[in-house]
């Protein structure tokens, strides 16, 4: 199995989007490697004939009927909300201006 | 930013050198009363943020349940597709950074879809049948809205930021994914669009979706890929997303055999990418490529538990469904003896189920397609309305008819009768009535005006005592003319002929 | 310190239902005794004083009213502050949602106002429960009652902390690999995992979605019982509550009996990296319970060994899922960088900002595990790992009736001290960890004093599924045995909080 290492933790931080400073790429990737290194034996324990186990409890088929319920309002939609305008969440640009 | 216009190979040249192979995602959303998760209204277009609950909003805490009916129909959807119903099928998350993404994952399905292995059969234009066959049909949830603002265009190129609206984010979507559709050449785009069609057809007829595509009802993602004559090897595709009409659907993957045709004839390979449809230049630009982004890391959502079917419920479902389209179309067809080129004309006309409906209120086939593909097409056309929302009913058209048939009316005053009815007068009977609109039957009056009209055209008369009986029509014209057309066309001509000594 | 402070949530319950005492005046007894120690412990992010001296006049009200009220009715607790409340900021201990009020209570506090228990607050935790210390919360440590330069376990240091300090005879936790348990343990106090499913998750902040579950924090073992009968139950929200009856909790609390019951010791959960202090009260415990007649038998559960590092595959994995949502676009903290950023850099500086070290660690580390072309080797390998503990719990408990391990390996242990060491961090659950990922019930009681640190040790019982009742007959034999040989709570040994007169 492969080690985690720093370029490895760098893509990691952009799909998990967390802005990383290059210290603390350097101390994750560390930290993260000792992690993986103690239980990367897990990956050798069950084999083929042994099913995952997702859900601790196996249920199926829990439905809701098809009511409409109780909405929250506009204001309260927006009350927790860094920025609104016009009754929707207000976001910088998607894409870079230039 | 200067607009690139990519180079493309006519489509005639394309089709001597590559044959297409395309695929197609298409997501319908389903027309449930509540959302897929939530009990918050399946009411996209409704004052922004309010057809939501915590859950919508992806808050803290916030757990997902799955709505019954929306589970029934995508159920419903894989059978109408031909498709292996899972026995046990499960939800996933797809993990990715989205503002319109309440959670940053969607709730969708990976390794368990509900439906598998279908297939459907697609008619073209001209009769021919092309299986296409589909992968699998998979339950999902919607996305909120953004609408980009402080652009020149409200695009998302140049906008300052953006607002979301989280109305439409968790309305139920079954995804419809083909397998690699092969050998349709270059009726390509015409099958994509009848592809397209069909399936927008059956949701619809289902009841499952109101398969609006203007609406965003039914969404298309196109993928086009071409392999050099000769070749099995698939060639590298690209998916060009959201085309949502029929017509761009055509248009997108026309575009993209000849750009594809292009790339490849100038020794560049294809760029796995997904590509933008703009119906304005119809051409595509692209999109995003293929990246470390598309890494989803999905995985089996522990919110939800999994579905699992059993033969009774499903039997239920399946005797829940309506006749499949093509096969009531075949029905019909050979119920009412209608010619391929007839029938296709009243399919192309969006008038069937109309037809159907005037038929059994009483009238031969004939004279229902008569009615909607002559004056009430005719009208739609002018009013650029469907010829199912002018609001004429087939009581009507018996009512109409029978007025005909009885002789108290003729073709050209039923027009009128129509436009008394249409705007409210009352019933036929009474239009006729009070329009004063009755056909002239009194011999008399009929006689003067056929003496008139002969006189007028001396000529005319002498071609037809001469034995051109078919002149007769130009003497016709001139006595309906002369009697504001509350003759009856048939008692004219028998008059005339009459008057003139001649057999008719 | 006030006589109402000390008793146990059954005793007060009484007191309330006699109007021996008033609802408002323990609910102020509470109170006050927040305003005291609480500057020493920081037990609480939040004190609800209003609202909760509000219920508790509504309380006193209707009863002399005549009106017919449930029987914890009046009796305050205190909430982790992982659990959403209306009225009331939740934080989960992150600066991310730092100031944040949910427009929604979760399913179990609906439950706690429809029983008129007024909330006496939130209290504090590990930052979105990830830790065994409640060092990693964004709002300081809460310190250990016996020991002020000790961590009160955690994540849920916060609600075992107040329980110990008498600033609320009852609170909730939530438990994910034994945020519930573990805190009981190093506090004295006794905490319950109900099994998977048997209570609400709807309204507590997801760590680990398949793992976590909302417990009953309290001093006493029919305390947890009263408590989890209020908040048990199926919901319709959750679509993982399970649809069986809470069961007669109380009851077995009430009626304890271990005569001819098989208690099976985990072999695995014992022995090498043990405290030694923690070794003889276990051992102790067991001739107690021998004592009264149980029979103890001896189990293996050979995968066990693997259930840690499965554990640190499944929890981030399903977390780095679970805390997506905190982008700064809907609620809480948004961190806008220099210039006109986009909204992918601010989601970036946001999360930056708003998370903290171990919080950002998990993530990462989930992120891995889920990504493409490990997800075999790590997370589904995890999964796989799960059931073969699963097999290991069904083959234990065909000769066992209850299984019985030591909570923690150690005892508190000093702040600051496992701080820059997340591994030896983590090993703290690994006696609590394989019920979580199994879904099976455990409670944690406090079973006497380490001999060489004087802190408490704790002692706990797991049943199969939907068992719960057997955790409670058991446990509450136990705790009496031990009171009886302890002259009185173990409770009653605490210290005086430093600091405070
Ligand atoms: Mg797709
Ligand atoms: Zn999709």
């Amino acid at each position: 199995m492969a080690e985690i290492n720093r370029e490895d933790v760098a893509h990691l931080a952009r799909l998990a989007h967390i802005d990383m400073s290059s210290e603390e790429l350097d101390r994750m990737a560390g930290e993260l490697a000792v992690i993986v290194d103690s239980i990367k034996s897990v990956s050798e324990v069950a084999g083929d004939d042994v099913p995952a186990t997702s859900h601790p409890i196996p249920l199926s088929n829990v439905y809701r009927d098809d009511v409409v319920g109780e909405t929250l309002s506009n204001e309260e939609a927006l009350a927790g909300a860094p920025d609104n305008a016009d009754g929707r969440f207000r976001v910088p640009a998607i894409l870079d201006g230039e | 930013m200067t607009a690139v216009h990519d180079e493309v190979l006519s489509f005639d040249e394309a089709m001597e050198k590559y044959d297409p192979a395309l695929g197609f995602e298409v997501h319908v959303e389903l027309n449930t009363r509540t959302k897929m998760f939530s009990s918050a209204p399946n009411g996209f277009g409704d004052t922004p943020n309010t057809n939501i609950t915590p859950v919508d909003l992806g808050l803290p805490g916030v757990l997902p349940v799955v709505n019954r009916v929306a589970v029934e129909s995508s159920i419903k959807i894989g059978l109408a597709l031909g498709c292996k119903i899972a026995e046990r099928s499960h939800f996933a998350r797809k993990n990715y950074f989205y503002p319109d993404t309440p959670k940053n994952f969607q709730t969708s399905q990976y390794d368990e879809p509900i439906a598998y292995d279908g297939a459907i059969d697609i008619e073209l234009a001209d009769g021919t049948v092309f299986t296409v066959e589909i992968e699998r049909a998979h339950m999902e949830e919607d996305a909120g809205k953004l609408t980009h603002m402080g652009g020149a265009t409200g695009r998302i190129q140049g906008a300052e930021f953006s607002l979301v609206d989280y109305n439409r984010a968790g309305v139920p979507l079954v995804e419809i994914v083909t397998k690699p559709i092969l050998g349709a050449g270059r009726r390509a785009p015409e099958l994509a669009k009848a592809y397209v069609a069909a399936i927008r057809e059956i949701v619809k007829n289902l009841g499952v979706s109101d398969a609006r595509m203007e609406r965003g009802n039914v969404r298309c993602d196109a993928n086009v890929s071409l392999m050099p004559k000769g070749s099995t090897t698939l060639g590298t595709r690209t998916e060009t997303k959201n085309v949502n009409s029929l017509r761009s659907v055509e248009h997108a993957v026309t575009y993209e055999i000849q750009r594809h045709a292009a790339v490849l004839d100038s020794g560049a390979a294809i760029v796995q990418e997904t590509r933008h449809w703009h119906e304005d230049t119809r051409s595509t630009t692209a999109g995003r490529p293929k990246s470390d982004a598309d890494d989803y890391r999905y995985f089996p959502e522990p919110d939800l538990v999994p579905v699992v079917t059993n033969d009774a419920w499903i039997e239920k479902l399946r005797s829940e469904l309506p006749e499949p389209p093509a096969e009531r179309r075949k029905r019909l067809q050979a119920d009412w003896g209608y010619s391929d080129a007839e029938f296709r004309d009243v399919v192309n006309a969006g008038v069937m189920s109309s037809v159907e409906d005037t038929v059994a209120a009483g009238v031969s086939p004939a004279v229902a397609r008569k009615w909607w593909m002559g004056e009430i097409s005719r009208r739609a056309k002018i009013a650029d309305l469907e010829p199912a929302e002018l609001g004429v009913t087939p009581e009507l058209i018996v009512e109409l008819n029978a007025l005909i048939e009885s002789g108290k009316i003729n073709d050209k005053l039923s027009r009128e009768v129509l436009d008394g009815v249409l705007a409210g007068e009352g019933t036929p009977a009474e239009v006729v009535e009070a329009r004063g609109l009755a056909v002239v039957s009194d011999d008399g009056p009929l006689l003067e005006a056929i003496d008139g009209a002969l006189a007028a055209q001396p000529d005319v008369a002498e071609k037809i005592r001469g034995g051109k009986v078919q002149a007769v029509g130009a003497i016709v014209g001139g006595v309906m003319k002369a009697t504001r057309g509350q003759a009856d066309a048939g008692r004219v001509r028998e008059l005339i002929l009459q008057r003139l000594g001649v057999e008719g | 310190m006030s006589e109402i402070i000390r008793l146990s949530a059954a005793a007060l319950a009484q007191k309330l239902q006699s109007r021996e005492v008033s609802a408002v005046d323990a609910t102020q007894a509470h109170l006050d005794r927040i305003a005291a120690v609480d500057g020493s412990i920081n037990a609480f992010l939040h004190v609800n004083t209003e609202e909760a001296l509000l219920v508790a006049a509504e309380v006193d009200k209707a009863r002399a009213d005549g009106d017919t009220l449930h029987p914890l009715a009046g009796v305050p607790i205190a909430v982790k502050d992982l659990i959403v409340t209306k009225g009331q900021p939740t934080t989960a201990g992150s600066k991310i949602l730092e100031g944040w009020h949910s427009p929604y209570d979760a399913t179990v506090i609906r439950r706690l106002r429809e029983a008129r228990m007024p909330i006496l607050g939130k209290t504090n935790l590990d930052e979105f429960a990830m830790g065994s210390s409640t060092e990693h919360s964004a709002y300081g440590p809460t310190r250990n009652p016996w020991d002020l330069d000790r961590i009160p376990g955690g994540s849920g240091g916060g609600s075992a902390a107040a329980v110990a300090a008498f600033e609320a005879p009852l609170a909730l936790g939530t438990d994910t690999g034994g945020s519930i348990r573990q805190p009981g343990a190093v506090t004295g106090t006794v905490g319950v995992k109900p099994t998977y499913g048997g209570v609400s998750r709807y309204g507590a902040i997801a760590m680990a979605s398949s793992l976590d579950q909302i417990g009953p924090v309290s001093r006493t073992v029919l305390d947890s019982a009263l408590l989890h009968e209020v908040i048990g139950g199926h919901d319709p929200h959750d679509s993982t509550s399970l649809t069986d009856p809470v069961g007669a909790l109380v009851e077995a609390a009430r009626r304890g009996e271990v005569k001819g019951l098989r208690v099976g010791v985990i072999k695995e959960l014992s022995g090498e990296g043990y405290q030694t202090g923690v070794l003889n009260r276990f051992a102790e415990s067991l001739e107690l319970l021998r004592g009264a007649g149980a029979e103890i038998v001896e189990v293996s559960c050979p995968n066990f060994k693997y259930a840690l590092g499965a554990y640190y595959l499944i929890m981030p994995s399903e977390a780095s899922s679970n805390l997506a949502k905190y982008d700064g676009v809907r609620f809480g903290l948004r961190v806008v960088p220099e210039g006109a950023p986009t909204i992918e850099r601010v989601m970036g500086a946001t999360r930056a900002a708003g998370f903290g070290d171990e919080v950002k660690r998990r993530i990462i580390l989930g992120t891995y595990a889920l990504s493409a072309g490990y997800y075999d080797a790590y997370y589904g390998s995890a999964q796989k790992v799960r059931t073969l503990i699963q097999r290991d719990f069904n083959a234990a408990f065909t000769q066992a009736d209850v299984l019985i391990s030591p909570t923690a390996p150690t005892t508190a242990f000093r702040l600051g001290e496992k701080l820059d060491d997340p591994l030896a961090m983590y090993l703290n659950d690994v006696a609590t960890i394989p019920a979580n990922m199994a879904g099976i019930p455990g409670l944690s009681l406090p079973n006497g004093l380490a001999d060489e640190d004087n802190l408490p040790v704790g002692i706990q019982l797991l049943a199969p599924a939907r068992q719960d009742a057997r955790l409670y007959r058991v446990g509450a034999v136990l705790e009496s045995l031990l009171e009886d040989k302890w002259g009185g709570p173990l409770l009653a040994q605490a210290p005086e909080i430093a600091g405070v007169k």
